[in-house]
């Protein structure tokens, strides 16, 4: 009786160890697909499964499950890996096509690729990527959409001492601890000190907390993504950003060539046509301040603009 | 923040599919390193018994192994596992319940008293004989003792692959830390802690099981 | 190889607020005060259950009941309810981590004191206060101190995740490294904390050396 029992348990065991060396996403609402791997070769000429990624903080998020329903609306399958990490971490994903489609910003993207870029407006940004980016990447239309990096700050403290602009923030911010992302220090320390000449006395790596860092003093300035509703809500002020060091920050698509076809590039440039910085903002209150999830707040967003 | 509720329970039944989808792929990846670390343990600590030399060690490489923080070894191992691949938790983790089932294997054989393994010599049985129907049956409590701590730790330190893309229902507790709602993460610690206690609850059932002697004996 | 040199070679690594000093100091402030805090909750509760025998099932209970706490989980929920103002949201996590090892060590060595040994003490006139703390927990020693290293390495160990919520310590390279992917700051991250860990490790075993009586057996851990 031991030994039987032994043996069904040691069966089971194997049986399910091996299955699980397959793995999908637990997030799609299609079964987990066999032989996945983050590390995969692009599924091939479109047509096929697109995976589409995210980086770590609800806006992407709630930008990755958009484009996810409105290609399954065409039906096209997708598998989602949201909430990943950094573009730094994504983009090479994208580029070896572990990831078919991630959510980005063009201003921000195009720094990331050509430190040294200068191109400012949206129309220059977007040709300075189509030059700069790698034959297997492209990136969709931009959408009307702006999300940017800043530096907030709260209004007491921009009226006590008087800060508008980041120049303003110069002249103050050699006794300021700034807060942001864990990235934000080796992206941005740099460009603002040479545009600027920013610097700041300590950087102290706040992630999702920043904007109530600011709030309640733990740092005096932070990088709160304009479209975050905290900055409304904890009564802060993103300074202007005069020398547009933070380039136009237009939401777009980032895909690896080889894994769309035309119905999806078609379905996210309709996507891309009907989002705007108004309706991003309040789909981010419904996100971040009232608790929706975002994949019911994409679904909403979708079927009102007729793309779902 | 306090005019958030700590619980906002219309959104478990809303999200009661996506939190079972999360369930599942943490409990397999709990589930895995545990199976792979006892078949791994289980040869080994019965080598680190025969050749007393290997021992130490075997039990130095896993006290490094077990030293390193888990969330540094996931992202090193993304290169090599993938990003936000089920594998990239499973080995680290399945490294670290070696660390724990090593040293309950050896302890566990060692455990057995020499009168009664001498008794089996005596009785003619050969040394796969003794091993399968004499000691592995005596070392069970030991061995459960350190598979039930190997069990618990692995459904804790799932959460933590959440950082790196894939953490199970680990992935709650980074959802509502990124909207400041407590739900999701009050949500995802009661889980975790239910899987844990039904899988010590197993785990105990099957000592019972696979020990009939001790419950004669009127001890656990 | 040459990751490690290359971080450990740069100057400007070792100075200022992000530099290894400072990190690692962060990093034991953390461990240290969590490991004490545990220890000022289960040594004593250790030490009494296993001396009346009374309350077992709890030992066992919340040893495995706390083991299962998601450090992540409890360390983001407390950060969202108490900010981040003080370091102290990083020490509940970590305290609820350290305190199984450190009981149910507590506990099974003084419960696994020979009886006889516990008899001859009552024999000798000693009442209860001073055979716990002259006979039970010298003898019961070796063990006490095993649960304290091993909640000592699980608490170095686990401390890296406190950077997740913006916080220092070496989980900083570790968390940063992941964000810029820079993974030589990552494998930095991951040898320090592991030396650290092993230095406590270092330092549990010479301690072990000088106050457990020679005339004591080292007997079994329980993890």
């Amino acid at each position: 009786m031991k030994r039987l029992f032994s043996t069904v348990v040691v069966t089971l065991a194997a049986a399910l160890t091996l299955s699980a060396c397959g793995g999908g996403d637990p997030l799609t609402n299609t079964s987990p697909t066999p032989a996945d791997s983050g590390a995969a070769p692009a599924t091939g000429g479109g047509g096929g499964k697109v995976v589409v990624g995210s980086a770590n903080f609800p806006e992407n998020v709630l930008l990755a499950e958009i484009y996810s329903q409105a290609l399954e609306a065409k039906g096209v399958q997708v598998e989602k890996k949201l909430n990943i990490g950094s573009r730094e971490v994504l983009y090479g994903q994208v580029k070896s096509g572990g990831l078919t489609i991630l959510p980005e910003y063009v201003g921000s993207l195009l720094a990331f690729i050509d430190k040294s870029a200068t191109a400012k407006s949206k129309e220059d940004v977007v040709a300075a990527l189509k030059e700069k980016l790698p034959a297997e990447l492209e990136v969709l239309e931009p959408a009307a959409a702006e999300d940017s990096d800043s530096l907030t700050v709260t209004r007491e403290l921009s009226q006590k001492v008087g800060l508008v602009t980041i120049e303003d923030l110069a002249k103050v911010a050699k006794n300021y601890t700034v807060g942001g992302p864990p990235e934000f220090q080796t992206r941005q320390e740099k460009a603002l000190k040479e545009a600027y000449g920013l610097e700041f006395k300590e950087w102290k790596k706040t992630g999702d907390a920043t904007a109530d860092a600011i709030k309640d003093g733990t740092i005096e300035v932070g990088n709160v993504f304009t479209t975050d509703p905290k900055v409304i809500i904890n009564g802060l002020i993103s300074l202007q950003d005069t020398k547009h060091v933070f380039g136009a920050g237009n939401v777009a698509p980032l895909v690896n060539k080889a894994g769309v076809n035309e119905t999806v590039t078609g379905t996210l440039n309709a996507v891309s046509a009907k989002l705007d910085t108004a309706g991003l903002l309040t789909l981010m209150k419904r996100v971040s301040i009232d608790k929706a999830d975002a994949a019911t707040v994409a679904k909403d967003w979708l079927t009102q603009n007729g793309l779902a | 923040m306090r005019e958030e509720p700590l619980v906002r329970w219309d959104w478990i039944g809303r999200n009661w599919p996506s939190i079972q989808s999360l369930l599942e792929d943490h409990v397999v990846m709990s589930l895995v390193p545990i199976v792979v670390g006892l078949l791994v343990a289980l040869p080994l600590g019965l080598a680190c018994v025969r050749w007393r030399g290997i021992y130490q060690p075997t039990m130095s490489v896993m006290n490094v192994t077990y030293s390193l923080p888990s969330l540094a070894v996931f992202v090193m191992l993304i290169p090599v596992t993938g990003l936000a691949t089920r594998a990239t938790v499973i080995v680290p983790l399945a490294f670290y319940s070696l660390a724990v089932l090593i040293p309950a294997v050896v302890d566990g054989l060692g455990s057995v008293p020499d009168h009664v393994r001498q008794s089996a010599v005596a009785m003619g049985f050969t040394p796969l004989r003794r091993l399968l129907l004499v000691e592995l049956p005596i070392a069970v409590p030991v061995v459960l003792a350190g598979l039930r701590v190997a069990a618990v730790s692995s459904i804790s330190l799932v959460s933590v692959g959440a950082l790196v893309g894939r953490g199970g229902l680990g992935y709650l507790f980074i959802d509502g830390w990124q909207r400041q709602f407590y739900t999701p993460i009050i949500v995802g610690v009661v889980l975790v802690v239910l899987l844990a206690a039904i899988a010590d609850a197993l785990l105990v059932l099957a000592q019972r099981l696979l020990t009939p002697w001790s419950r004669a004996r009127g001890t656990t | 190889m040459n990751w490690l040199v290359d971080f450990f070679g740069d100057p400007a690594n070792w100075s200022g607020s992000d530099g290894i000093p400072v990190r690692l100091a962060e990093h034991l402030q953390f461990s240290a005060v969590a490991l004490l805090l545990a220890m000022l909750v289960a040594l004593p509760l250790g030490l009494w259950i296993g001396h009346t025998g009374r309350g077992a099932l709890l030992v066992v209970l919340s040893a495995n009941a706390a083991r299962a706490l998601p450090t992540l989980g409890l360390l983001v929920l407390v950060v969202l309810l108490a900010g981040l103002g003080t370091d102290l949201p990083v020490l509940i996590p970590l305290v609820a981590l350290a305190v199984p090892p450190i009981l149910v060590n507590t506990y099974e060595g003084v419960r696994g004191v020979d009886p006889d040994l516990r008899d001859a003490a009552y024999g000798m006139g000693l009442r209860g206060g001073q055979v716990l703390g002259r006979v039970l927990v010298p003898v019961a020693l070796p063990l006490i101190l095993l649960g304290l290293r091993l909640a000592a390495i699980q608490v170095v160990a686990t401390a890296t995740v406190a950077a997740f919520v913006g916080l220092g310590g070496l989980g900083r390279y570790v968390v940063d490294g992941f964000a810029t992917n820079d993974y030589p700051r990552t494998l930095a991250g991951a040898v320090l904390v592991a030396l650290l860990a092993l230095l406590v490790q270092l330092v549990f075993v010479l301690i072990q050396r000088l106050v457990v009586s020679p005339g004591v057996r080292r007997r079994n851990a329980v993890r």
